[in-house]
């Protein structure tokens, strides 16, 4: 207790303070996001709000930017108590956020899109001239080399980014809300933005970041303040804590995401050999020739930065891309012929990468979305088998440990990582020989990563083959047996579990930051 | 302890009334329309009449039931109204006999061989769809709307504009019946009034407790990961306006034997007279959510309140403003229902 300064409770010291809740509360239903949080907005220095999925962060940063209201609690701006009914007067008041989805309009220009719903006016219509200026000064600002009528569908998802982020610098506003910034930014735009945060705060404007990239959160915080369940569990200067008081005060105690475990290797489940993808858009493969061996319980992860081909690679194997040479053989079959409905009945199945997309039916409820990919065993003649269909949901759930109140409830109600241990046990119902799974800690917390982890290590023990994606390096040195490095569609290195990330981040032609 | 569990008690049945109000929406529309019009007129609520009003409504419901499918899908099919013509008309030429003038003579289908061609046409005229949106990856809005010319123009050009007048066929040569459709009862009950009970029965079944229907509501609801979990999606949508183009060319056949003819302008707009009895019948237009018991009750709410209207004398212009009216209102209690689901932050 001794490296935690108090909550903050009482009345905000207006000086230091710009803007700060008290006993604010949020219940959807009988869902409580925030049970009564105090939080401070510091007066041109960044804050930093950490927490996992479904802590209530996003929660809260809505309530401070009016996007939604309090069921209980109050907002002081400047000593005052105020209350935003919509995002609108917040924004008036100096209070903007960048969301965490992008809510842009692709159609548009970087222009339309950084001027919508505040168009620069004259008698005569609107000033594009001056719109177009300033947005060319901010791209300035963000060391970005865009165009201002570029339509933003033109644009990469890093660049996309940038655009949101200098739609909200463009407002003048005093507090400003950033909710996942850097989730689609490269390493040297992520650079150009904690250099622009860092010249915001010096003019003054208060910041409050939210990122699950700890480390890179850490580097610009000046305070942190720690979420969990919807209460606040702690809160501090940057000089007085470290990652690993973050990760305590996120998850609690125990933070591992396990080691490889002690299995039984069989033959080889899945071979790759020689897989070519060619890029539709033409230029380099996709996945250039690549051959890769995982034998029955023994868990592979591939290792590489965005574009390096492992979504790729791993759709091919599913079955949803047609690879143009190489062979897919599923224990000594060739399946590379096959639908993804025949893989998946052969024991081929996949965790795609964005759940929302391509993992999760969100018309469906939770049981409905468990049991989508093994219909079949539960379809006796004409009709499916409601006893069948529900021991197999009620199975999942269990297996996979879905925190959700029955099989019915909505797919919506659930938390990201719930969410995705969903998609995972869907797959895992459909009774695989080999999972593949496409990034499968992407949006979810420590807590819900480490349970995935251990799932897997479990269903390897049972002789299930796992590949999984992660561009994470400290995700590669936790339960799997060997790493597999990718670089351009090729693989550029190997390693057994006892390799150290410099040489991981190396192999995947990432500059390791002295 | 107990205050508090009855707090909660209370609380969930309030809320569960005005859930029950707004997902039992058409329901309770129809019972209101019905209690109206049988208080204006004496002659609404009796039996016959509701009987007729149902034979009425057996038309535009077997439509909605085919459109429903390809709602579900997240599609739309506008060319319901000309296979249905289409197949009237199909039908109608085979009753006046099929020459072959090569062969110097005229082939008389018995009926049930007639309904069963028919049935094929509209089936072919669906399987275009299909093939047409799934395989060439025409957008479903486009794709039916050209079908929708295409079949009215086929139609038009079979007849050369005329209707068949004649479908009762000829007793020596077997062909007679055709009226039957249209006109008996079986205990009382019209026979398209059986027929829609019979398809909305199959297609609840088929909904609610087949593997296809399961494939469907998951590509309607999100096509990508219905596939990646080893759905057909394709052979989904293709069955899905297959049926759609028979049950069309069903009712087709029904409506001509009401009617005793066959005409290649029948059934214009019917396609949006489905599309509103599956909206107000609680489906979403995005796909994934809808149901066969609210479609049923979309199209009576449609076709009760447009033949009240008549049974009290109000003017066919304002039948019009009506219907449109109570669609308007289905959609924004729609969007109420669907759209307050908030996500999670």
């Amino acid at each position: 207790m001794s490296d935690q300064s108090p909550v903050p409770d009482g009345a905000p010291d207006a000086r230091k303070v710009v803007l700060a809740a008290r006993n604010v509360a949020k219940a959807y239903g009988n869902v409580h996001a925030l049970k009564g949080v105090n939080f401070d907005i510091r007066r041109g220095q960044v804050t930093t709000l950490f927490g996992e999925n479904g802590a209530g962060k996003s929660t809260l940063m809505k309530i401070l930017s009016g996007v939604i209201q309090p069921t209980s609690g109050e907002i002081i701006l400047d000593g005052n108590p105020v209350a935003f009914n919509n995002s609108t007067e917040a924004r008036d008041r100096g209070i903007s956020i960048i969301h965490q989805e992008l809510s842009l309009a692709p159609n548009l220009s970087v222009r339309d899109n950084i001027f919508m719903g505040r168009e620069i006016m004259t008698p005569t219509g609107v000033d594009f001239a001056e719109e177009e200026r300033q947005t060319r000064q901010l791209m300035k600002e963000l060391e970005e080399d865009i165009d201002p009528l570029t339509p933003v569908e033109e644009l990469r998802l890093g660049q996309q980014q940038i655009v949101e982020i200098a739609r909200a610098l463009s407002v003048d506003s005093r507090i400003l809300i950033m909710d996942e910034p850097t989730s689609a930014l490269s390493a040297s735009e992520v650079e150009v933005l904690f250099k622009v945060i860092r010249d915001l705060t010096e003019a003054g404007v208060s910041i409050v970041y939210i990122s699950h990239h700890l480390e890179e959160a850490l580097t610009i915080t000046d305070h942190a303040v720690v979420l969990r369940d919807g209460n606040m569990t702690a809160y501090a200067p940057r000089a007085e804590i470290d990652l690993e008081w973050i990760v305590r005060n996120m998850v609690g105690d125990n933070y591992d995401l396990g080691s490889p475990p002690q299995t039984d290797m069989g033959a080889p489940a899945l071979s790759i050999r020689n897989l070519t993808l060619p890029d539709p858009a033409g230029g380099f493969n996709l996945v250039d020739g690549l051959s890769l061996d995982v034998r029955a319980g023994e868990i592979v992860c591939i290792y590489g930065l965005m574009g390096a081909g492992r979504t790729e690679l791993l759709e091919t194997c599913a079955g949803r891309l047609r690879a143009s040479a190489g062979e897919i053989v599923l224990e000594g079959k060739e399946v590379s012929h096959l639908s993804i409905a025949e893989r998946i009945a052969r024991g081929l199945a996949l965790v795609p990468e964005d759940r929302q997309r391509d993992g999760l039916v969100q018309t469906m409820s939770v049981g409905e979305n468990l049991s989508l990919a093994s219909i079949s065993s539960f379809t006796k003649g004409l009709f499916t088998q409601k006893k069948a269909e529900r021991s197999l949901i009620d199975d999942s759930i269990r297996e996979v440990t879905v925190k959700t109140s029955g099989p019915s409830a909505a797919i919506g109600s659930l938390s990201g990582g719930n969410q995705q241990k969903v998609v995972i046990g869907k797959m895992l119902a459909t009774k695989p020989r080999v999972i593949m799974l496409d990034e499968p800690s992407r949006g979810i917390d420590i807590g819900a990563k480490a349970e995935v982890f251990r799932l897997l290590s479990e269903e390897a023990k049972h002789g299930l083959a796992v590949l999984y994606s992660t561009s994470e390096v400290s995700e590669c040195l936790s339960i799997a047996h060997r790493i597999i490095v990718m670089h351009k569609g090729r693989i550029s290195a190997e390693f057994d579990s006892t390799a150290t990330k410099e040489k991981i981040m190396a192999a995947s032609g990432e500059s390791v930051a002295a | 302890m107990s205050t508090a569990t009855t707090d909660i008690d209370r609380k969930k049945s309030n809320f569960s009334i005005g859930r029950m109000l707004l997902e039992g929406r058409a329901f309770f529309a129809l019972i209101v329309i019905i209690a109206v019009f049988s208080f204006m007129s004496p002659n609404y609520l009796t039996v016959s009449n509701l009987l007729i009003m149902s034979s009425h409504v057996a038309i535009y419901g077997l439509l909605a039931i085919g459109m429903l499918l390809v709602i579900l899908n997240g599609g739309i099919d506008l060319s319901v109204g000309s296979t249905l013509a289409l197949a009237g008309v199909c039908a109608g030429a085979m009753m006046q006999g099929l020459e072959f003038q090569a062969l110097g003579a005229i082939y008389y289908l018995p009926v049930w061989a007639v309904v069963v061609v028919t049935c094929a046409v509209g089936a072919l005229v669906g399987l275009v769809n299909g093939v047409l949106i799934a395989i060439f990856k025409v957008p479903a809005f486009v794709a039916t709307l050209g079908v929708m010319y295409v079949a009215r123009g086929i139609a038009l050009l079979m007849t050369n504009g005329l209707t068949y007048n004649n479908l009762s066929g000829r007793p020596e040569l077997g062909n007679t019946g055709f009226d039957w459709l249209g006109f008996n009862r079986i205990a009382g009950i019209p026979i398209s009034v059986i027929i829609l009970a019979v398809v909305a029965v199959l297609a609840w079944l088929m909904l609610s407790r087949s593997a296809f229907g399961r494939w469907l509501y998951a590509s309607g609801g999100n096509e990508r990961a219905a596939e990646l979990s080893g759905v057909p999606t394709r052979r989904v949508k293709i069955t899905v306006y297959t049926l759609s183009g028979i049950l069309a060319a069903i009712a087709g056949l029904v409506l001509s034997s009401q009617l005793t003819s066959a005409g290649p302008t029948a059934g214009t707009t019917y396609e949006l007279t489905a599309i509103a009895a599956v909206v107000i019948g609680g489906a979403a237009l995005t796909g994934g959510r809808g149901t066969v018991g609210g479609t049923m009750l979309g199209a009576f709410v449609i076709g009760f309140l447009s033949d009240g209207l008549v049974i009290i004398g109000v003017s066919s212009y304002w039948q019009t403003v009506f219907t449109g009216a109570v669609i308007v209102l289905a959609v924004l209690l729609n969007s109420l229902q669907y759209g307050r689901t908030g996500r999670k932050g």
